[in-house]
């Protein structure tokens, strides 16, 4: 993007790491700041995941055959809540289940246990209400590449309601912002680079407006620039149209510079939750909080590094 | 967008959001251009070899010249509306098959578009795709024979045709059910559905000469009556008012098959959802 860098200083989430740091030291956190002036416009939930369970295992005939009847657990008795207008992080080392639980949120999954409210519609009996209000950002940028970035994003804003001319329009308007002239939005995608499709991910799902945006690892892979692009999209979009993401990811400084909360997840289940100074503060231990590193916080909390996998279901990705 | 928009089959909104299928499909073809054109290629050779045997036939005194005219023709139908029956079946098996390939099934199938829309956009992309198809096959075929067309009844074989079309979206959403059931094999099964369809419907002979228990299965392939119902009124010139049994099982067919179709595409659905196949990794 033209002048990008000049830009960043102005941007909440591009602070250094030290200024990240600094602001921790203080009890309002600028992260806290951040949100309870946005959560308090509303105080409707955006997501209600109450002791949502999925399991995963081998056919039924395949099951009996083998006498075998153990599926493997992707997401255990998870639950939490966020609220209107709130960035909450879900962090996981591969297999963790990440993959499964924006998938379940996403309605392509359907939960063995549990309820799943998104702005109180039942992701299961509501799907297709469901499915207006949300859109998803996934590690893979998953389009059809031989087709233009503008004839991609025509489908699915058509599909989401829109009308051929609001789509373009805004479609143009979305790629310019994020760094993308007219004339590359115009070229099959397969001549783009991952970063500039990750790009036209990012304006596919803000296209249709969703009150309630899952990002998948969005960033992963993506070089610096390109992923300091989408992350200021991300904050910019919250904070000029309040919309409510749920954020997985593997970064920890992305998580802690756009995240109001962060859960962490282990072998499927929820192993803590807090904004990043609380979970700074739960493993300080007499030491000051801004030196604590929040990839201590997840070893002291999941038991394991965030780089390491961990053994699970070959469905799952994460 | 209400739901109530989207409650009646009519409503402008539907045929929006259906439209958005046909529109991207076409915007699809138009990239992969290259390999419509190796379609069509085959399509032309494939009616060429077929028709030429109607030729052999009677250049080897085994029929005569008025029943080389009408072979030439029975064949020539036969090659034809198997180009369409099996683009038809192609476009419709591809619904779920493609996404994968793209990688862009769990958007699409996020997307707010009752199923029902989703596939009969798709199923409207894919009259349209075998019409063109069929027809430059047809145009680019024809110089190739002395065929007498003169005395066909072509409001009779297009209404058989549209009819028929109904039940192939049926069985075309049947088999695109395949693929999502199996990502792995549910390509190659699908190819055997059509493979099955062509062996009991008459493509190339009449079923007639099938045993006993195929030319019963051919009573169950709508391909069956469409090629009987247009080889009637292409060779024999018989009018609309002959078609009436044919065109009564043919519309049977597609009013059971569509909505049966509908609703186990849903069901299957529904099943990929719980046991986690709605991704791009089989």
């Amino acid at each position: 993007m033209p002048g990008a860098d000049n830009a960043l200083p102005r941007n909440r989430f591009l602070r250094t790491e030290s200024q990240v740091v600094q602001s921790l030291a203080v009890p309002a956190t600028a992260h806290a700041t951040v949100a309870a002036d946005v959560i308090s416009a509303t105080s409707q939930l955006a997501l209600d995941v109450r002791s949502v369970t999925k399991d995963f295992g081998p056919p039924l005939l395949r099951r009996i055959a083998r006498r075998t009847s153990t599926p493997y657990r992707a997401v255990n008795d998870v639950s939490f809540a966020v609220p209107a207008g709130e960035i909450f992080g879900v962090i996981g080392a591969n297999g963790s289940g990440k993959s499964t639980l924006i998938r379940i949120l996403s309605t392509l999954l359907l939960p063995d246990g549990g309820d799943v409210h998104v702005f109180g519609r039942n992701v299961v009996t509501q799907a297709l209400e469901v499915r207006r209000l949300i859109n998803r950002v996934s590690a893979d940028p998953s389009f059809f590449r031989p087709m233009s970035a503008v004839e991609n994003l025509l489908f699915f804003g058509r599909a989401y309601g829109l009308t051929g001319e609001e789509t373009r329009r805004e479609s143009l308007s979305l790629l310019e912002q994020l760094g993308l002239d007219e004339r590359r939005a115009r070229e099959p995608m397969l001549k783009m680079s991952r970063g500039q499709q990750q790009k036209v991910a990012v304006a596919r799902a803000f296209l249709t407006k969703p009150r309630l945006l899952l990002l998948d690892e969005p960033t992963t892979g993506l070089d610096p620039r390109s992923k300091r692009d989408v992350q200021r999209f991300v904050s910019d979009i919250r904070r000029d149209h309040g919309v409510t993401i749920l954020l997985t990811t593997h970064d920890m400084e992305e998580a802690e510079l756009l995240c109001d909360r962060i859960a962490f997840l282990a072998e499927g289940r929820i192993v803590a939750e807090g904004t990043p100074l609380q979970l700074r503060e739960r493993i300080a231990d007499g030491r000051a909080v801004e030196d604590v590193d929040m990839e201590d916080v997840f070893m002291t909390f999941t038991g394991r590094r965030l780089d390491e996998d961990e053994e699970g279901n070959p469905d799952d990705n994460g | 967008m209400t739901t109530a928009d989207l409650t009646y089959p009519g409503s402008p909104r539907r045929v929006a959001l259906g439209w958005a299928f046909v529109e991207r499909q076409t915007n699809l073809w138009k990239r992969y251009w290259g390999w419509e054109l190796v379609w069509l290629l085959y399509g032309v050779v494939n009616t060429l070899a077929i028709t030429f045997i109607a030729r052999e036939a009677g250049q080897s005194g085994v029929i005569s010249q008025e029943q080389v005219r009408r072979l030439t023709l029975f064949l020539l139908i036969g090659t034809l509306i198997w180009a369409y029956l099996s683009a038809v079946l192609d476009d419709m098996s591809l619904v779920i098959m493609w996404e994968r390939w793209e990688g862009t099934i769990e958007h699409t199938l996020m997307a707010p578009v009752p199923r029902a829309v989703h596939l009969i956009g798709m199923s409207v992309f894919g009259i349209l795709h075998a019409t063109a198809r069929t027809a430059l096959i047809l145009a680019c075929s024809l110089p190739f024979f002395n065929v007498d067309l003169g005395h066909a009844d072509w409001l009779a074989a297009l209404l058989v045709v549209v009819v028929g079309s109904l039940s192939l979206i049926g069985l075309g959403i049947l088999t695109g059910i395949l693929p999502m059931l199996y990502p792995e094999r549910g390509e190659q099964m699908s190819f055997m559905v059509q493979a099955l369809v062509l062996l009991v419907s008459g493509v190339y002979y009449g079923v007639n000469v099938l045993p006993g228990w195929l030319q019963a299965a051919s009573n169950a392939s709508p391909a069956t009556y469409l090629l009987k119902g247009i080889r009637s009124a292409v060779i024999d010139g018989h009018g609309v008012a002959h078609q009436g049994q044919v065109l009564l099982v043919l519309a049977i067919f597609g009013v059971v098959l569509v909505p049966v179709s509908l609703v186990a595409f849903s069901a299957a659905e529904r099943w990929a959802r719980r046991t986690g196949r709605l991704k791009r990794q089989g």
